[in-house]
């Protein structure tokens, strides 16, 4: 389509997934600057979290990364690819945190998450086999198969969610932008999400997802991102999502519970148990202060 | 009076089977686009353009060119003006609009007091489909039938950009191709209607026949294909009526279009005031009037 470089669609899925965003910032319209000097990296097969206080950036960063607000200053590259380029490709897959559409439109959930192929489709998007098969697969995953011919408004909130998750699967982006998919989610299909992230990763794609619900962070992601209107922190999970960096991250606004020496323990130990919470999942340290292992959280990978 | 001749009788004549021909051609291509106007809430744009198509047509007859080239050009001078003006001001969009095709429309009539035409006011605004040569009907024929063609071969993307712009550009699809596309189609459709109904009553043909099919289902392709045929079938009521009656045939085209909605609005299955099968299948729910709702999943 373009003169630059005739690259087509699956030379540039073939190419391992990345998203390099370096020291961009965002302003408003209304002046009001949301992110500053932001840099990061992330490369393929890897599930990373975008963590931050209402505010602290982490839509404005995904449009950013879409192309949907151009920064101000800095630069985002999508598999070595400029954005417009990259989403002009379909590569990307996004689900924004609310849906801004017409509830009342006369199309029903599978034709939604069918709008999901229209980048694998010709120019009438004349839906094959393989793009039923994935419409299928998509509303499976989500547990949405049996609400398939339903009006899209006809819809509790959390299966519209769904809806939407299913349509961006069924795209198939190698590159997969989340903002937020857990809320309003129940736990089963938080799991049955979860267990899907982790296959598409391990399949090589790059998934980027904000979340409130920390105490799940460790548990399937990779990387985290740490944001308070600039990126205070970023690296694997291990050594970034620690307790000083989150008090960082969010100042007074999480609940701390220490609970340590007697109140813990009988004898005397120098461990103790942090619960930091935002009112989602809790997350849970146990052990000496600074300790970065993980014990105490909830492992459900089991025999890894 | 006997049925047959009823509906016979009138198409013995050469003007009357024009006329009804170009009905159809027009009604068709209106039914489609009033899908995507009602859906996207464009249903003043439609207005809008067609109003100010008016300026166009006279300055078009003073320069000799086609009178379609210069409705077109005006029209989409309209839409393409008005988006400009809310992009620029604080002025919400129906307020711009509203204010542009009246400033249009007023030209128009200024210059048609001042021009020597051999059109009259009334056929232009209005419509004269009793009067269509055998030449306007190939020249519908073409502008109608290319946009049809277009907006069904489209009618995916286009729905898709109408229900979430966002999620159309996230998958790479040209969003600003289809929006003017689609600002270009709705002229286009409005240019070709003018000899049939007129750039008054034009707007009844690009909303009544969506809207009917609207209530009537929750399937896209389905809504296109009750348009249609509520349209098309409102048409040809429509002309034998106004030959039986000797009344404008555009107005008791849009006088039928406009029963039948109010037909579905109080009656529709699902969503009327009264759904007819509740008011007769009471119960068993086996009514053959049940039938007829064929969107119950
Ligand atoms: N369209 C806009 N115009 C002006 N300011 C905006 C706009 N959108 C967001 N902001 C501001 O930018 C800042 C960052 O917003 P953003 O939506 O990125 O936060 P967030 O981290 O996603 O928060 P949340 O957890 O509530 O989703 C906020 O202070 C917000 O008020
Ligand atoms: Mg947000």
């Amino acid at each position: 389509m373009n003169r630059v470089d005739l690259l087509t669609r699956s030379e540039a899925m073939a190419r391992p997934a990345s998203i390099a965003v370096r020291d961009i910032s965002v302003t408003y319209p209304n002046g009001f600057t949301a992110v500053r000097d932001a840099s990061f990296e992330l490369g393929p097969g890897t599930i990373c979290a975008l963590v931050g206080v209402n505010g602290s950036g982490k839509s404005t960063i995904f449009k950013a990364i879409m192309g949907f607000v151009t920064p101000s200053a800095g630069q985002v590259q999508l598999c070595g690819l400029a954005v417009d380029k990259a989403v002009s490709m379909n590569i990307v897959a996004y689900v924004p945190q609310s849906e801004d559409v017409d509830w009342n439109f006369p199309v029903l959930v599978e034709d939604v998450v069918m709008m999901g192929r229209y980048g694998h489709m010709n120019l009438l998007r004349i839906p094959s086999n393989e793009d039923r098969r994935k419409v299928d697969e998509a509303l499976d995953r989500v547990n949405m198969s049996a609400y398939r011919t339903r009006q899209i408004g006809e819809l509790s909130g959390g299966q519209k969610k769904r809806v939407f998750l299913a349509r961006a699967l069924a795209q198939e982006g190698i590159i997969i932008l989340l903002d937020e998919p857990f809320t309003g989610i129940d736990v089963t299909t938080e799991s049955a999400i979860i267990d899907l992230l982790r296959e598409l990763r391990d399949a090589g794609h790059l998934i980027l997802v904000s979340t409130h619900n920390l105490g799940s962070v460790p548990d399937f992601c990779d990387q985290v991102v740490l944001l308070d209107r600039t990126v205070l922190a970023a690296g694997p999970t291990a050594e970034t999502f620690t307790q000083e960096n989150l008090e960082r991250t969010f100042g007074g606004v999480l609940r701390n519970f220490e609970l340590s020496g007697h109140a813990l323990h009988e004898d005397d130990d120098a461990r103790s148990l942090n619960v930091i919470t935002d009112d989602e999942r809790p997350l849970v340290f146990y052990g000496v202060k600074k300790n970065k292992k993980k014990e105490g959280r909830p492992d459900r990978k089991g025999g890894e | 009076m006997d049925p047959l001749a009823f509906l016979i009788e009138p198409f013995a004549y050469d003007f009357m089977q024009r006329a009804l021909g170009m009905s159809l051609l027009v009604a068709a291509v209106c039914a489609v686009l009033s899908c995507y106007l009602v859906l996207k809430g464009w249903s003043l744009m439609g207005d809008a353009i067609s109003h100010a198509v008016l300026p166009g047509i006279v300055i078009a007859f003073v320069l000799g060119i086609p009178l379609a080239v210069g409705a077109f050009v005006a029209g989409l001078a309209c839409a393409l003006l008005t988006g400009y003006l809310k992009y620029n001001s604080r002025v919400k969009e129906d307020t711009v609009m509203g204010i542009v095709f009246s400033g249009m429309f007023g030209i128009g009539l200024v210059l048609f007091t001042k021009v020597e035409t051999d059109q009259h006011l009334n056929h232009i605004l209005f419509g004269n489909v009793l009067g269509v040569t055998v030449g306007d009907l190939i020249e519908t024929a073409i502008i109608a039938g290319g946009t049809l063609l277009v907006v069904l071969a489209k009618r995916r993307d286009l729905l898709l950009y109408c229900f979430d712009p966002n999620h159309a550009r996230a998958i790479g699809l040209p969003v600003n191709v289809l929006h003017y596309g689609l600002l270009v189609l709705l002229s286009l459709t409005i240019v070709s209607s003018i000899k049939a109904v007129g750039i008054i009553l034009v707007i009844a043909m690009l909303i009544a026949p969506g809207a009917t099919a609207y209530i009537l289902t929750d399937r896209f392709e389905r809504m296109l294909v009750i348009a249609v045929a509520v349209a098309c079938g409102s048409s040809v009521l429509g002309t034998l009526i106004s030959f039986h009656i000797n009344g404008a045939t555009g107005a008791c085209i849009v006088l039928v279009q406009a029963f039948a909605f109010l037909m579905v609005f109080l009656f529709a299955p699902k969503r009327g005031l009264w759904p007819i099968t509740r008011l007769f299948g009471r119960g068993n729910g086996g009514s053959p009037d049940n039938v007829r709702s064929a969107d119950a999943p």
